[in-house]
């Protein structure tokens, strides 16, 4: 996963709230196999008329969404955030955010900031003027052009895998393959119907 | 200490504590499908890894299979999807149930049929409605693509601890009034991001009466009000649901799955009490599903200019009443047994209204094979319904059935965004009865009015 730090670009206005996965990605581009190249399908429908906020000059090039309530709430397709980052989104403030897409956001290495209303109506501001925003995950702010500061939290072990860029996969597999071959061993006698017809498990 | 479920299905499973709340949480089984699945198997093969464990996963092909016919399937992309998984399946040697199986049908719906789906068991799948799986006492979410990949290679994922919500629903529920009422109802009132960060527990009279079909529809739209789980404790009905079911142990481990339930004094860090006598059949009419209101109401006057265009409705108009062109009645949601029965109660020997076009579509090949055993294909088919092979059908515009722009659907699915259906489609979420006397009268009518 390539790490994420800090990044200034001029940020994408989307105030609408609750805009889902199906609005992100349309469920007939679920049909593609590959994680690539999804980026031209993104909100599909909202750009047909051509005027859709991606694709004004204003916030051409733009790594940076700030959307509103709820974004990405609806299914689980990590479809939506690739699409997304294959147009060169890396980070989406928003005051909230559907689970599974923040956690799907996490793993490929993008930032999600969650902001409270009055500071995220300023960043709002912002972004609908094309001023350049600068997010800072090593200080955690946010600033804009005009001097002001956003303090943001995220939690520490989200922060340090997206500035490390850490694969969650090879983590797990060097930290903790005793710990969970311990736990098996334990969960074949406490729930042995859980192993039945079952060998040993094999680490990979 | 007095536990919730959550919190003991939770503890259950810890494999280790990172800190900061982090825990790596051991998962027991995984439903895959056509979908979500392709990137994952993918990514653990440039990983030259294999999955952990087989035995744990059952694979089924849903949302991209046709439902006239399913055999050849014409769209080159969702037969290149559909034949991907069986391959993938083939492969690390995954039990995979092929399109003619019997028991193939929507993963939400065979995962319980079969057994897969057990009491105190941590249940993912790479889809937001695994909160289904809740209704065992399961503690079931839906999860992305890159967290399957771990679980493939790993059997864990990384997980926080999420708040507790229990929601009390007590009372009976009056005729004509179901689970999918509750739940609409509900998600009425907590909106679409109400839950975000709870696991959900469904607790009291009205829960405790209900069949496991009712208490998987409303654990099933728990995402909608943004929790990522929905649970309740399992009971006599939990055991006797399972008791005989293929990959159910036996003896089953009655005692150890009853004693998962909260204990008395365990404390929720939020409580909601709903009462079932309360509720009246509910119909959504905007673009969210927490834009709900009882079938006897009007459109709310704040309601946004964006949704009511894309409807093609204006605040104040009454939902009842309100043309339809075509009727749905499937889904995970509302796609089981009970549904079919309750829808075709409605139907008995009315028929289909001339301007109207409606399917019937089975959750899978055995509550179609049921069904068709009690009789309810016909009672269907002779009132001009369509009766289909089992999958998600309408429920999402990935298949060959779809809307056409402004077509209005009265639809038993669990998602009203714009497009679900088709492009430009005006989705009407309600229960099976309720969409069984839409499509008798023609218009969105409160079913009780044909019960009478
Ligand atoms: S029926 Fe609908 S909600 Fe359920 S799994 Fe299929 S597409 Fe998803």
């Amino acid at each position: 996963m390539e790490p994420f730090t800090r990044l200034s670009s001029r940020a994408a206005p989307l105030p609408q709230a609750n805009v889902d996965t199906d609005i992100i990605l349309p469920a007939r581009f679920l049909l593609i196999t590959e994680k690539r190249g999804l980026g031209q399908y993104a909100f599909y429908e909202w750009r047909k008329g051509g005027d859709f906020v991606l694709d004004q000059p204003r916030w051409q090039g733009a790594l940076v969404l700030v959307a509103g309530d709820n974004f990405g709430c609806g299914s689980s397709r990590e479809h939506a955030p690739w699409a997304l980052h294959d147009l060169g989104i890396r980070c989406i403030v928003a005051p909230g955010f559907g689970e599974i897409f923040r956690a799907n956001m996490l793993r490929n290495g993008m930032l999600p900031v969650t902001l409270i209303e009055a500071d995220w109506r300023k960043v709002m501001g912002a972004a609908e003027l094309g001023e350049p925003v600068t997010v800072d995950l090593l200080s955690g702010l946010i600033m804009l052009a005009n001097g002001s500061n956003f303090e943001f939290a995220l939690p520490e072990d989200e922060r340090e895998a997206l500035l490390n860029g850490w694969d969650e996969i090879d983590g797990i597999r060097a930290r903790f393959g005793e710990a969970i071959t311990a736990f098996e061993t334990r969960q074949r006698v406490t729930a042995p119907w859980l192993w039945e017809h079952e060998k040993e498990p094999t680490d990979g | 200490m007095a536990q919730t479920l959550y919190e003991k299905l939770w503890q259950a499973h810890v494999v280790a504590d990172e800190g900061q709340g982090m825990a790596l949480l051991y998962i027991d089984r995984m439903l895959l499908h056509e979908v979500s699945s392709p990137q994952a198997f993918a990514g653990l093969r440039d990983r030259g890894l294999k999955p952990r464990r087989t035995k744990p996963y059952l694979a089924v092909a849903d949302h991209a299979v046709p439902t006239r016919q399913r055999l050849q399937i014409k769209d080159e992309r969702a037969l290149a999807q559909v034949e991907l998984l069986a391959a993938n399946c083939e492969e690390v040697g995954f039990e995979y149930l092929a399109l003619d199986d019997l028991r193939q049908g929507i993963v939400h719906v065979i995962g319980p049929e079969l057994g897969f789906t057990l009491p105190g068991v941590t249940l993912v799948c790479g889809d937001s409605h695994s909160a289904t799986h809740g209704a065992f006492g399961a503690l079931a979410f839906g999860i992305g693509t890159s967290e399957i990949e771990c679980v493939l290679a790993t059997q864990v994922l990384r997980q926080k601890p999420l708040k507790t919500m229990r929601v009390t629903i007590d009372g009976v529920m009056p005729e004509g009034v179901s689970a999918k009422d509750v739940v609409l109802n509900l998600i009425g009132q907590l909106g679409a991001s109400g839950a975000v960060g709870y696991a959900l527990e469904y607790a009291g009279s009205a829960v405790r009466a209900m069949s496991m079909e009712a208490r998987m529809t409303l654990c099933n739209m728990t995402i909608e009000a943004g929790a990522r789980i929905g649970l309740v404790a399992p009971d006599a009905t939990t055991i006797a649901y399972l008791a005989g079911r293929p990959r159910v142990p036996d003896p089953l481990p009655a005692k150890k799955w009853l004693a998962l339930a909260s204990d008395e004094h365990a404390a929720f860090d939020r409580e909601l009490a709903l009462e079932a006598s309360q509720i009246a059949p509910m119909v959504s009419w905007g673009t969210s599903p927490d834009q709900v209101v009882p079938v006897s109401g009007t459109v709310p006057t704040g309601a946004g200019v964006q949704q009511l265009e894309y409807m093609g409705l204006s605040a104040g108009d009454k939902l009842a009443g309100l043309p339809i062109d075509r009727v749905f009645i499937g889904s995970c949601t509302n796609g089981r047994i009970e549904d079919l029965r309750a829808a075709a109660a409605v139907v008995g020997t009315n028929r289909v209204a001339p301007s109207v076009g409606a399917i019937v579509v089975p959750g899978s090949g055995q509550v179609r094979a049921q069904a068709e055993s009690e009789g309810l294909d016909q009672v269907f088919i002779q009132a001009g319904f369509e009766w289909r092979l089992p999958g998600c059908s309408l429920c999402v515009a990935m298949n060959d059935d779809r809307l056409a722009p402004g077509e209005r659907c009265a639809s038993t699915s669990n998602r009203n965004f714009e497009g679900r259906q088709g492009i430009g489609a005006r989705t009407h979420l309600m229960s099976p009865a309720m969409a069984a006397a839409a499509a008798i009268r023609g218009h969105i009518v409160d079913v009780r009015e044909l019960l009478v």
